[in-house]
């Protein structure tokens, strides 16, 4: 801190006097920010980098954790392993499951607790709220108190499937039910006066304004599923997903085929990502409506 | 009046399947839990009768308070690393980043979109002896031994790698609601930057720091992934303990006692936490 009034004065005195060293200090102390989110960034991205390199590992043994040569065969035969895609189809068939199911389920809840007053809607509030307020290792081990004194279904696919909706409609409620909180309603209103039944408003005004929200309600339930371990080990019983095949190779050692799935996971969620990015820009562009556009847009006169 | 009545039957129709799969799978497994914290078994038949047996905790307790208050303290310490870490990054991202921002956003959720386990095996590697980075650590003093995988500070590594972006999203969300007018007027009125920063920007962020903590604090008191793989003997945690309790031992009475008292003091803390905070961050604003 003792530099301090140095660079201040030399930055008030004439540019050129400033000396290059104190120039170099000056510009340091502005950016220190940027610099330190910079390094956050790269910071964020290494683990990525090095499963991305090790997944063109050529380990010696059964562990791929120090790096020994270069070599493209696990890329080119990454489902060779019969047991990891095994565990790989079963994790993309429960995520899209639970996705598709606790997606329409949280969507419902999150209209009843944002457009409807009834009875019971504070409880209902923390009700969606509580599982997220709560540590994977109790949600697991209470579902599995559940189903052992129960005695029935027994662990399996029904369970894990029981299990992952139940802690995503939480994840897809709240997110629905912000979008919802921030919604123009005289939008709904406009639908009305011009005519429009409750169903058609909900159809053609409410529905796709949400439902950017319910797609990322959707994203974050399929990413929260796939990637689900925790609880997943507790209500699995003998099925295996891929997080849990990983759990048990990596006692006996981890095929690079782990890091090329895990990388194929990776890319294919960014291009999906990417994709429908693009797609909602050019939806926007072509129903934006803004002020100094509607002059222009003779074909939606009055809607705003 | 019967329009008021169909309202609220559509009300409840809405309701219904999540608040159902809710109570059903969620709230009555604790029920479940609770009762099971206070059977006793019958021995060597693995059926549970109950008893009232508040000894399951006392004894859970005794065997386990270690890695109890482990887990308790690695959570806060990788919690604070995560908002030393995530603020200046939130920050750049909500003030400073421009045509970056989205492109920045992206980095912070892209660790997620690998695999939370190989991830974490990710940072085995990296922490593993002779690396690049226990050497460069080893080199300025920070790790005298030269060892950093199975250790404390490896597990605490992981978590914080883990759970930063919990920490980045909500406090971008609250710093970018700030006005920035307000800035500009703490500064027209002579504030230097850094009084700025402390007495408007900090405290005007506080919901996002409130968020972002509690968002990192509770999955990392349970996480046992990370101790799992990054950690050795002596750093096993809470999560650890119950489910090696409930999975390999079948001990359920003492695993049920242990995350019934986790849960709990998870929510005394965060009930205090909330108190002194002064926020409800956490619940989300309510509707109109």
């Amino acid at each position: 801190m003792s530099a301090t009034p140095a660079t201040t004065t030399a930055g008030r005195g004439s540019l050129s006097a400033e000396s290059g060293a104190a120039r170099a200090w000056r510009w340091l102390r502005e950016h220190t920010v940027i610099i330190v989110a910079v390094l956050v960034v790269v910071y964020l991205l290494i683990p990525i980098v090095v499963i991305f390199v090790f997944s063109f590992n050529n380990p010696a043994g059964r562990y791929n954790f120090t790096w020994v040569g270069f070599t493209l065969k696990h890329w080119s035969h990454p489902f060779s392993d019969t047991e990891l895609t095994k565990a790989l189809v079963t994790s993309l068939k429960l995520a899209v499951l639970a996705t598709v199911i606790s997606t329409i389920i949280g969507t419902m809840m999150a209209l009843a607790l944002v457009r409807h007053s009834f009875f019971g809607r504070r409880v209902a509030n923390f009700l969606i709220v509580i599982p997220m307020a709560t540590p994977e290792v109790v949600m697991g081990a209470s579902l599995l108190s559940f189903f052992l004194i129960l005695g029935t279904p027994s662990l399996g696919f029904e369970t894990l499937l029981i299990a992952h909706v139940m802690f995503c409609i939480s994840f897809v409620g709240v997110v629905v039910r912000s979008r919802l909180i921030g919604f123009d309603r005289s939008l709904e209103e406009a639908a009305k006066d011009l005519g429009a039944d409750a169903f058609t408003t909900f159809r053609l005004v409410t529905f796709p304004l949400i439902l950017p929200g319910i797609f990322g309600g959707a994203m974050l339930a399929f990413a929260l599923s796939i990637d689900d371990f925790v609880i997943s080990n507790f209500n699995a019983g003998s099925t295996v997903t891929f997080p849990l095949y990983i759990f048990g190779a990596a006692q006996r050692g981890i095929p690079v085929e782990v890091y090329v799935v895990a990388m194929i996971l990776f890319l294919s969620t960014v291009a999906a990502m990417g994709f429908a990015t693009w797609q909602q820009r050019r939806a926007e562009r072509m129903t934006a409506i803004r002020p100094e556009q509607e002059e222009a847009d003779v074909a939606l006169p009055g809607i705003a | 009046m019967a329009a008021a009545i169909r309202r609220r039957s559509v009300a409840y129709f809405l309701l219904f399947p999540g608040a159902f799969w809710l109570i059903v799978f969620f709230v009555i497994p604790l029920y479940f839990m609770a009762k099971l914290s206070l059977d006793t078994e019958i021995p060597g038949t693995l059926h549970y009768h109950f008893t009232w047996e508040w000894s399951n905790y006392k004894e859970a307790l005794e065997l386990y308070d270690t890695q109890f208050f482990r887990s308790f303290i690695y959570a806060a310490i990788a919690t604070f690393l995560c908002l030393v870490i995530a603020y200046p990054l939130a920050y750049v991202i909500a003030f400073k980043a421009g045509k970056w921002r989205n492109l920045l956003l992206f980095a912070v959720v892209a660790p997620f979109f690998t695999t939370y386990l190989v991830r974490t095996l990710a940072w085995k590697t990296i922490l593993a002896d002779e690396s690049p980075v226990t050497e460069f650590l080893h080199t300025i003093g920070l790790v005298p031994s030269g060892h950093i995988l199975y250790t404390g500070f490896a597990v605490i590594a992981g978590i914080t790698y883990n759970f930063l972006p919990f920490m980045v999203l909500p406090l971008y969300a609250s710093l970018e609601r700030i006005d920035v007018r307000v800035l500009e007027a703490s500064k027209d009125l002579y504030a230097s930057a850094s009084s700025t920063f402390w007495k408007v920007t900090l405290p005007l962020s506080l919901p996002g720091v409130v968020a972002g903590t509690l968002l990192t604090f509770i999955p990392a008191v349970g996480d046992y992934v990370n101790a799992e793989f990054l950690g050795g003997a002596n750093n096993r945690m809470i999560g650890n303990v119950i489910q090696s309790l409930y999975l390999t031992q079948s001990n359920y009475s003492a695993a049920a006692a242990l995350s019934f008292v986790l849960m709990a003091v998870i929510m005394i803390v965060v009930f205090v936490y909330i108190r002194f905070a002064g926020s409800e961050a956490l619940m989300g604003q309510e509707a109109v």
